[in-house]
């Protein structure tokens, strides 16, 4: 189930929020928060690459480029993320 | 929530759901029922619970499958019994837990919920509390789950929440007399801060025994698939009604049915079975106390990676709502003795009425649990006792197997 969102600002930095946890899976990962505890699903391995490479990249433009994600790619990513941000698996961060 | 982007490349029809149903490197979340100690018998059971097992896993074994938990990155288990805080480790094991990053949600009758324990349960963001009450009155409650048990749960929601204890859980099961009590229960969760949390009798356990008088009428089926549908989401199933998807829009949830692809159950002596509600030989995968443990149980056990493999629908194959149920809930038609290929005792295109009409009059042949754990006493198991009556007492008293007379039983005409 998908919620219209707002993306994401991909000129920020962003990170986990430090209380979900991140299990790689087959078909991407599982997302866990044990705050909320609400359970989110990757569908995709590069949407994981980014979401991990989020905390060392100064933005999340950044880290969509470390993962490969084409510039054509980068709307889809930036609502998966925004998505995530929404469910507070992301915060903002100080870059 | 599933996040993906909508990529053109991506094959049509790889649901998350779909993918699920091949299995995880590891459960999201398993059932660990620490004890089959309680202070109450409930006549639902499900897991036959009273006396404790001599056998069940000692405080060290119980940390050596936490480590193992951590590893695989089970974000939580839920801890059940029997009534797990009765176990004197049981607080010291929820600590060990939740210090090694799996989450713990653990179901209680109260008994042990006191002011102080509610305190120190609001201040651990790693673990949250399911009371259970099987009715809003004391009367539907109590005639189900015994004397006093309304009060002891009410008092427990009390002390939650005068600690401050956000969002606990009021955890149902449904039968035939709380139907109508929604609402209700609804108003109780509302009042003490809890979500409710509504599933399914199984006639797993002791639920066996009383599930053909207790479970939900076929009216009340829709009356409860109507409630789930106008609450939506703030309401928790535990997915345990999917088989009530085949009545038009699909509930919140995964619909299909976890066992041994997303979920399992570890009981109080190590045995690891498909599902919490499936305690029988029939769905044992193996012992986490094997070489491997548990973490070799859930990838290599013969009957998981059977029931990772795509299932044929079977009798259900051809009808137009397989897709929505799945054909419902394996431990439900296992425990009614129906085919495991067939249609759930509650379908709800009277499927599975129509062959529960067919079963023995004696309940010949239908599968028991593999354990029983009941009290020895109180109360009276709720189910017929065959006896013999005789109109003329016996010539003789009969003769035990342990009379040492050499003349015992000999009869001299």
């Amino acid at each position: 189930m998908t919620r219209p969102v707002p993306d994401l600002d991909l000129d920020r930095a962003w990170d986990l929020h430090p209380q979900v946890s991140v299990r790689p899976e087959p078909f991407g990962a599982l997302l866990y928060h044990f705050g909320t505890r609400k359970l989110s699903f990757l569908k995709d391995r590069r949407l994981l690459e980014v979401v991990r490479s989020l905390g060392e990249a100064p933005t999340a433009r950044e880290a969509c480029s470390r993962a490969g994600v084409p510039a054509a790619d980068l709307p889809r990513f930036g609502a998966a993320l925004g998505a995530l941000a929404g469910s507070s698996m992301l915060v903002e961060r100080t870059p | 929530m599933t996040l993906a982007p909508q990529n053109p490349a991506q094959r049509s029809g790889t649901r998350l759901v779909d993918l699920f149903e091949y299995g995880l490197d590891a459960p999201i979340c398993l059932t660990w029922e620490l004890t089959y100690a309680c202070n109450l018998s409930c006549a639902h059971c499900l897991s036959s619970s009273g006396r404790r097992d001599p056998r069940e896993l000692s405080t060290e074994e119980c940390k050596a499958v936490i480590d193992e938990l951590e590893a695989m990155q089970v974000f939580y288990v839920n801890i059940g019994g029997g009534e797990p805080t009765v176990r004197p480790d049981f607080w010291e094991l929820l600590d060990y837990a939740t210090a090694h990053h799996v989450g713990v949600k653990f179901s209680t009758n109260g008994v042990r919920i006191t002011p102080e324990v509610a305190e120190r349960l609001a201040a651990n963001d790693y673990v949250d509390v399911q009371i259970s009450l099987d009715g809003a009155t004391p009367e539907v409650n109590d005639a189900v789950r015994g004397p006093g048990s309304y009060d002891t749960a009410i008092r427990a929601m009390r002390n939650l929440r005068d600690a401050g204890m956000k969002n606990f859980k009021l955890s149902v099961v449904c039968t035939r007399h709380n139907i109508p009590q929604m609402d209700a229960f609804k108003a109780i969760a509302d009042e003490y801060g809890a979500q409710l949390r509504l599933t399914r009798l199984r006639p797993s356990g002791r639920g066996a025994d009383v599930w053909d008088e207790l479970h939900p009428r076929q009216e009340q089926q829709r009356e409860l698939y109507d409630w789930l549908v106008a609450h939506g989401d703030s309401v928790l199933t535990g997915d345990s009604f999917f088989h009530l998807s085949a009545y038009g829009k699909a509930l919140p949830g995964l619909n299909l049915c976890g066992a041994g692809r997303v979920v399992c159950l570890i009981d109080p002596v190590g045995d690891v079975f498909a599902c919490p509600f499936a305690i029988h030989d029939e769905f044992l995968a193996g012992n986490i106390r094997q070489p491997g443990g548990f973490a070799r149980v859930w990838r290599e056990s013969d009957l998981f990676r059977n029931l990772r493999e795509p299932q044929t629908g079977g009798a259900c194959a051809s009808c137009g709502f397989y897709d929505t149920c799945k054909g419902g809930c394996m431990a439900a038609k296992f425990f009614t003795g129906l085919p495991l290929d067939g249609p759930d005792p509650e379908c709800v295109q009277g499927h599975g009425e129509t062959l529960l009409a067919r079963r023995p009059e004696d309940r010949a042949g239908i599968p028991k649990p593999s354990a029983d754990h009941s009290h020895r006493t109180s109360p009276p198991r709720r189910r017929p006792v065959p006896v013999t009556l005789m109109t003329s007492r016996p010539e003789r008293p009969p003769v035990s197997a342990c009379e040492e007379n050499p003349l015992a039983g000999l009869r001299l005409t």
